[in-house]
């Protein structure tokens, strides 16, 4: 069974920092001889690819909140393997989460971070995790992971209002992290992103604009990208809380391709 | 308690002629000095209401809690020493979490009951450790058992309960619960009996200051453990001072 | 050679359902120098009585900062504080890297309790003796905390600990209801007549005893420092 680790007290999710609840360790015992570099064990590579992996997300900030989207399809390489990912999660009332990339990594840190939100609602003090402090802390957590040489083959983008203003940030599977108004993850990067900016240089968007100019890009992309879906789901959040909608269809017409075919 | 003070009731790990085991006993007269704790399973849920004592007018009102959330849908209400009971309520909190992580559902009362007892005997077995000074009560509902609720003592022994009582009162608000229709009623009905039984308990001559704690988790909630809405609990309260103040008038009449 | 036999280790429970060593423990915190917190609306004060062991010694260390938003005052085993505070600024530091944000006040003391109560239930340990006021600022605003040797903690609006603090819990306890609306003076006033009121009445506040005062404050940190 050692295969499987131990099950019941995984690893902590970073190493080498101040550890909690550890009593003052004397200098000169047994465990402060002990050599702290490395082992050659340590630097195996684990994940160098994915398996199952979604596209897209895309992330928009508007004057009163945030809007999120990502399409459905879980591809196996370039086969269209599975047809229902949803990868929209609401954290909390003030939260809401997108990611792409490998799917089951993406289940394995979902299901810790919600398990960090009943550890809070069971504490009961009426605090609620912060839109910041989850993309800190899922930073930590990729950066932490990377340096061990086995990623979370993950994109994650952090939507929520914090303070009355609204919050978008981003963590790619390095730890790299960084806040925009305008955030496109995957293939998305290179041809929304240019669509998001020129809208939103020019001044703030309301929220039905934002909605809009999501749902464009995601038909951009779904022409575009060819491991997308023209099934998506969209994700807003503001101030009154976060809305995930049921996945809709994509109204696609390929008549426009034939132009292209006939050249 | 004849063999007391013999030497064989110092430690956990040893048994005293007549086969008693004197420390657990001891770490129960601790919850006997608590304040009372309650528990009714009704036929829609669980209710639990605690007479917190009060020993100082500084602290903050309403803090210093003594029912506490183990999962969504898990309620704990404690008596005896509430640093003892925190690491139940941590253990509690990590075995459901785990059961979670494991099979992707949210833990069932009956084997969360039955780690959590196992985690308690633990502390009676060894000299280097003692037994927790406190009793728990953990309760639950849900559309597929129903609702459910365990004691668990010092001991380590364990039960599943209509209705229970620990703490400095229980003998006097076991008879009031034996008075109850508990399987017939409601948890909504079950709060005003549950605050009523706490106000008519409390002994206001040794214990001046308490304040009323109330949560449930039942159908109406969706199977989630909550702590009591205000009005709710307020109307609840209002009608326990009523009934108590109706006791004492006919108490006058009588004399 | 002991008052009884059940009060020789924390194991031991006593007939009665009582810890004797925890007790004794709670014994320490009143050997120490008197400490008084309170809080308003918007301020939580500590304020402590700092004693010289001799007329060559610095005075004693009495308060201690944890976080920007978390300081703490101590009475009893100073080296005990030491580990615990030691502890808390760790957690606090963890929760800020992992979080980039100040750790809620409760749920540092709630762990700091936890941490405590192991100690009562351990034969090759011993309670801390010591207990602390814990002020501090968060989102839900001022907080003043007690903790005590047996792992339990309160939380209380305003709280004296230490050597003859019984007079300023009594002060304490008479002027509670105006506190909250106090401005920084006043509150800081209350807090240094409470601490008054532990001394002999011969010694005078302004001469004979070095103070320490720290504020908490939505205003970010603790910051006045007055000696």
């Amino acid at each position: 069974m050692s295969f499987m680790g131990d099950l019941m007290n995984p690893a902590p999710l970073w190493h080498n920092g101040p550890s909690p609840g550890a009593f003052y360790s004397f200098p000169g015992n047994a465990t402060s001889l002990r050599p702290t570099g490395h082992t050659v064990q340590d630097f195996r590579a684990h994940s160098a690819t994915p398996i199952t992996t979604t596209t897209t997300v895309i992330g928009l900030r508007f004057d009163k909140g945030c809007v999120l989207a990502a399409d459905t399809l879980g591809s196996y390489g370039s086969l269209a393997r599975f047809r229902d990912c949803n990868r929209l999660q609401k954290v909390n009332d003030l939260t809401l989460l997108g990611a792409g990339g490998d799917y089951a990594d993406y289940q394995y840190l979902r299901d810790i971070i919600e398990q960090k939100i009943i550890d809070e609602q069971c504490i009961g003090d009426g605090l609620q995790l912060k839109p910041k402090s989850l993309h800190c802390w899922l930073t930590r957590v990729l950066y932490n992971k990377r340096s061990k040489m086995d990623p979370l083959w993950n994109n994650y983008v952090v939507a929520g209002v914090q303070d009355g203003e609204p919050f978008l940030g981003s963590v790619d599977k390095l730890g790299t992290a960084y806040e925009d108004a305008t955030i496109a993850t995957g293939l998305g990067a290179y041809m929304a992103t240019p669509l998001l900016r020129d809208a939103t240089e020019k001044g703030p968007l309301d929220e039905e604009s934002a909605k809009a100019l999501v749902r464009k890009c995601m038909e951009v992309l779904f022409y575009r990208d060819a491991r997308s879906f023209p099934r998506y789901q969209l994700g807003v959040v503001t101030s009154a809380g976060v809305t995930v909608e049921e996945p809709v269809e994509l109204k696609h017409d390929w008549s426009l391709a034939h132009m292209i075919h006939m050249k | 308690m004849s063999s007391i003070g013999t030497g064989y009731d110092l430690s956990a790990s040893q048994f005293s002629p007549d086969g008693r085991v004197f420390q657990v006993e001891y770490a129960a007269k601790a919850v006997e000095n608590s304040g009372t704790v309650i528990g009714l399973r009704g036929k829609d849920g669980v209710v639990f209401a605690v007479e917190k004592l009060v020993t100082s007018k500084l602290y903050e009102p309403g803090a210093n809690k003594r029912i506490f959330h183990v999962d969504e849908h898990i309620g704990m209400a404690v008596a005896g020493l509430i640093s003892d009971a925190r690491q139940i309520v941590e253990t509690a909190r990590s075995e459901a979490s785990n059961y979670r992580s494991q099979y992707g559902i949210p833990a069932p009362l009956k084997y969360l009951n039955e780690r959590v007892s196992m985690y308690m005997h633990a502390y009676t077995l060894y000299s280097a450790v003692r037994p927790y000074g406190c009793s728990v009560i953990m309760g639950t509902w849900s559309e597929h058992d129903g609702p459910q609720m365990y004691m668990l003592e010092p001991s380590g022994v364990s039960f599943s309960y209509f209705g229970c009582a620990v703490g400095k009162a229980k003998q006097a608000a076991k008879t009031e619960i034996e008075k109850l229709k508990l399987a017939d009623m409601t948890v909504k009905q079950l709060v005003k009996e549950a605050a009523r039984i706490i106000y008519i308990v409390h002994d206001e001559l040794k214990d001046k200051q308490f304040e009323l704690e109330l949560s449930w988790v039942s159908k109406d909630t969706k199977g989630r453990h909550q702590v009591v809405p205000r009005e709710v609990a307020a109307e609840a309260e209002n009608l326990a001072k009523q009934a108590l103040a109706d006791i004492e008038d006919s108490d006058d009449g009588e004399m | 050679m002991f008052r009884n036999q059940y009060d020789s280790d924390v194991t031991v429970w006593s007939p009665q359902g009582r810890l004797h060593q925890v007790e004794y423990a709670m014994e320490a915190v009143k050997l120490g120098s008197a400490t008084v917190a309170l809080k308003s609306k918007q301020f939580a004060v500590l304020i402590a009585l700092k004693r010289a062991v001799s007329e060559l010694s610095a005075y004693q260390k009495k308060i201690i900062p944890i976080d920007e938003h978390i300081s703490i005052s101590i009475s009893g085993l100073t080296a005990d504080a030491r580990m615990l505070s030691r502890f808390m600024r760790t957690e606090c530091l963890n929760y800020r890297y992992a979080h980039d944000a100040p750790m809620p006040v409760g749920r540092l003391i709630g762990m700091v309790g936890n941490k405590m109560q192991i100690c009562t239930q351990r034969y090759d340990k011993r309670p801390l003796g010591v207990g602390l006021l814990v002020a501090g600022y968060d989102d839900q605003g001022p907080h003043i905390y007690q903790t005590c040797p047996s792992a339990n903690f309160f939380d209380c609006r305003a709280m004296a600990i230490g050597a003859r603090s019984q007079s300023a819990r009594t002060y304490l306890e008479k002027h509670l209801n105006t506190f909250m609306d106090c401005d920084l003076n006043d509150l800081v006033a209350h807090g240094l007549r409470a601490l008054r009121d532990t001394l002999p009445n011969e010694v005078d506040l302004n001469t004979k005893v070095i103070l320490k005062i720290i504020l908490l404050t939505s205003l970010g940190g603790w910051n006045a420092d007055l000696l």
